[in-house]
């Protein structure tokens, strides 16, 4: 019993570590894709390690109290904990992590649990752009969930479980069973969500990468600001793995995981560097009407077309 | 590791009210060594090289010169370079140009917010001697007695190929373990303060900006 546990714990410190690694090799390639894009070389491949080093490496950190601590931590925590219950590669012992029975359930909790620590820290460092960002990335998190649980039911409804492994097992057999297939209503409402979850635009007004306010870490920096990047690359791949398992078929092989991903990946980032920016309002508006209504009809398509 | 030199006398705050001497901290700042393992040390100063973040703060006409740095012309983002709008995650301070009291306030105020090491790069002939405003009533001529300076670029106004150069010069000083401002500010504080003060007349923040 024990050496099983321990087996397992051995196995998802592995899958952690590549995961992050992939996610930080991943957000390279992507910041290289729009420097090509806008005619640049862009970064080099080891820049986001050599930038969460680097902060790692300073001399001086200023701590706003006890949460502003804990921000990152549960931050960090949520991206683990997503990690932990989301099978990364089907039919491998390895990589199958603590999939269990009603483990979308718990990685939807996961997801948002990290975002509403970091809320807390942000908060306590008193800076009114942390507040305000806060307030933006919270109020967009809860219109671009509508359309995504919205997703997930429908896929549970089709799929009759509440476990991924499961989900993936079905999808098994050639392209022509993955979900987007399938049940491409309800992928097309989860894909727009995640547009909203992957945070460019036109939906990348909350964290305002370029303006003065930068969003929610205004205050965080040294390795509180490390921390949060490595679970910005952690967190990005794990959230790319989980629709890749619910839409896209799974993967069977790293290889195959990492085409998947980036694939996935590539759709968030054409829209962002061919659209402008949403301002907060519009975009909440405009989760809470196209989007949410593709992931009524996904149930309705479901229920009358799927399983009757 | 953490080296203090002052650590009884506190500093006085002496430029708020009352009221606000409690919000704020009267702590002195503290010198830092580096890692007592060499290799260790020249390890973190290739992170620190590769990856500056310089504060999007522009502080006079030069400023005009860091924007080009970004785009597809000069792309400095191939060295490490990043513009960063907050002081607390940014370790290059460019001073872009003249410098007038009004806005050494603020230079100050930054740079004592911005964590160590923090590097500072001087942009233009006015840092350095006043340039052509030496002998204006509100800009100040020697940049140096304010804030410790690691690098010049001089030129009116340098282009941004001059700047690339000096970020690339900077790189080279910071891997070999030269660039100590942070610490040299804190060794000669009451030096600067008091010269930070003989100017800037309206003192009404903190001694030292946490």
């Amino acid at each position: 019993m024990i050496t099983e546990w321990l087996g397992r714990i051995g196995n998802f410190s592995l899958t952690l570590l590549i995961v992050t690694a992939y996610g930080l090799l991943m957000g390279a390639i992507i910041d290289r894709t729009i420097a090509k894009v806008q005619g640049r070389i862009g970064i080099p491949y080891s820049q986001p390690v050599i930038n969460i080093l680097k902060n790692f490496f300073k001399r001086t950190a200023i701590s706003h109290g006890v949460m502003f601590y804990l921000g990152p931590v549960f931050r960090i925590a949520g991206g683990i904990g997503t990690l932990a219950f989301i099978p990364v590669l089907y039919g491998s012992e390895t990589f199958a992590n603590f999939s269990m029975a009603g483990d979308l359930f718990l990685v939807i909790y996961f997801m948002f649990f990290g975002q509403l620590g970091m809320a807390l820290g942000a908060g306590e460092s008193g800076h009114p752009y942390s507040a305000i960002g806060i307030a933006r990335g919270l109020s967009q998190m809860t219109a671009y969930e509508v359309p995504f649980a919205l997703a997930v039911i429908s896929i549970v409804i089709q799929y009759d479980t509440l476990s991924i492994t499961q989900i993936v097992a079905a999808q098994q057999g050639g392209w022509q069973n993955w979900t987007v297939v399938t049940n491409w209503v309800a992928t097309l409402a989860a894909m727009l969500a995640f547009l909203g979850m992957a945070g460019y635009s036109p939906f990348d007004v909350y964290l305002a990468p370029q303006e003065i306010p930068i969003g929610p870490p205004t205050e965080f920096h040294s390795a509180y600001l490390g921390l949060m990047q490595l679970n910005r690359a952690l967190f990005g791949a794990t959230k790319l793995v989980l629709f890749m398992n619910l839409f896209f078929g799974g993967a069977t092989g790293l290889l195959e995981l990492m085409i998947k991903t980036w694939a996935i990946y590539m759709v968030a980032i054409v829209i962002g560097v061919a659209f402008p920016r949403f301002r907060v309002d519009q975009g909440i508006r405009f989760f809470f009407k196209i989007p949410t209504l593709i992931g009524i009809m996904s149930i309705i398509y479901v229920q009358m077309v799927l399983t009757s | 590791m953490i080296k203090s030199l002052n650590t009884e006398d506190t500093l006085e705050n002496a430029g708020l009210t009352e009221e606000e001497q409690k919000l704020f901290s009267n702590a002195r700042p503290q010198a830092y060594e580096p890692y007592p393992i060499k290799a260790v040390e020249d390890f973190a100063n290739w992170a620190r090289a590769n990856s500056l973040w310089i504060l999007a703060f522009g502080t006079g006409c030069g400023a005009i010169e860091l924007r080009p740095l970004m785009t597809a012309r000069f792309d400095a983002s191939r060295y490490g370079v990043s513009g960063r709008p907050t002081p607390r995650q940014s370790s290059v301070f460019v001073i872009g140009g003249y410098a007038s009291v009004k806005t050494l306030k603020r230079i100050v105020r930054s740079y004592e917010q911005m964590q160590g090491p923090k590097f500072v790069i001087c942009l233009g002939i006015c840092p350095v001697n006043g340039g052509m405003y030496f002998d204006s009533y509100n800009t100040v001529n020697l940049f140096d007695q304010y804030l410790p300076v690691d690098l010049y670029i001089t030129g009116c106004m340098p282009r941004p190929e001059v700047l690339v150069a000096g970020i690339m010069e900077l790189q080279t000083m910071i891997k070999a373990g030269k660039c100590n401002g942070a610490n040299r500010y804190v060794e000669n504080f009451d030096w600067y303060k008091a010269n930070q003060k003989k100017v800037i007349k309206n003192w009404d923040m903190p001694d030292y900006n946490w």
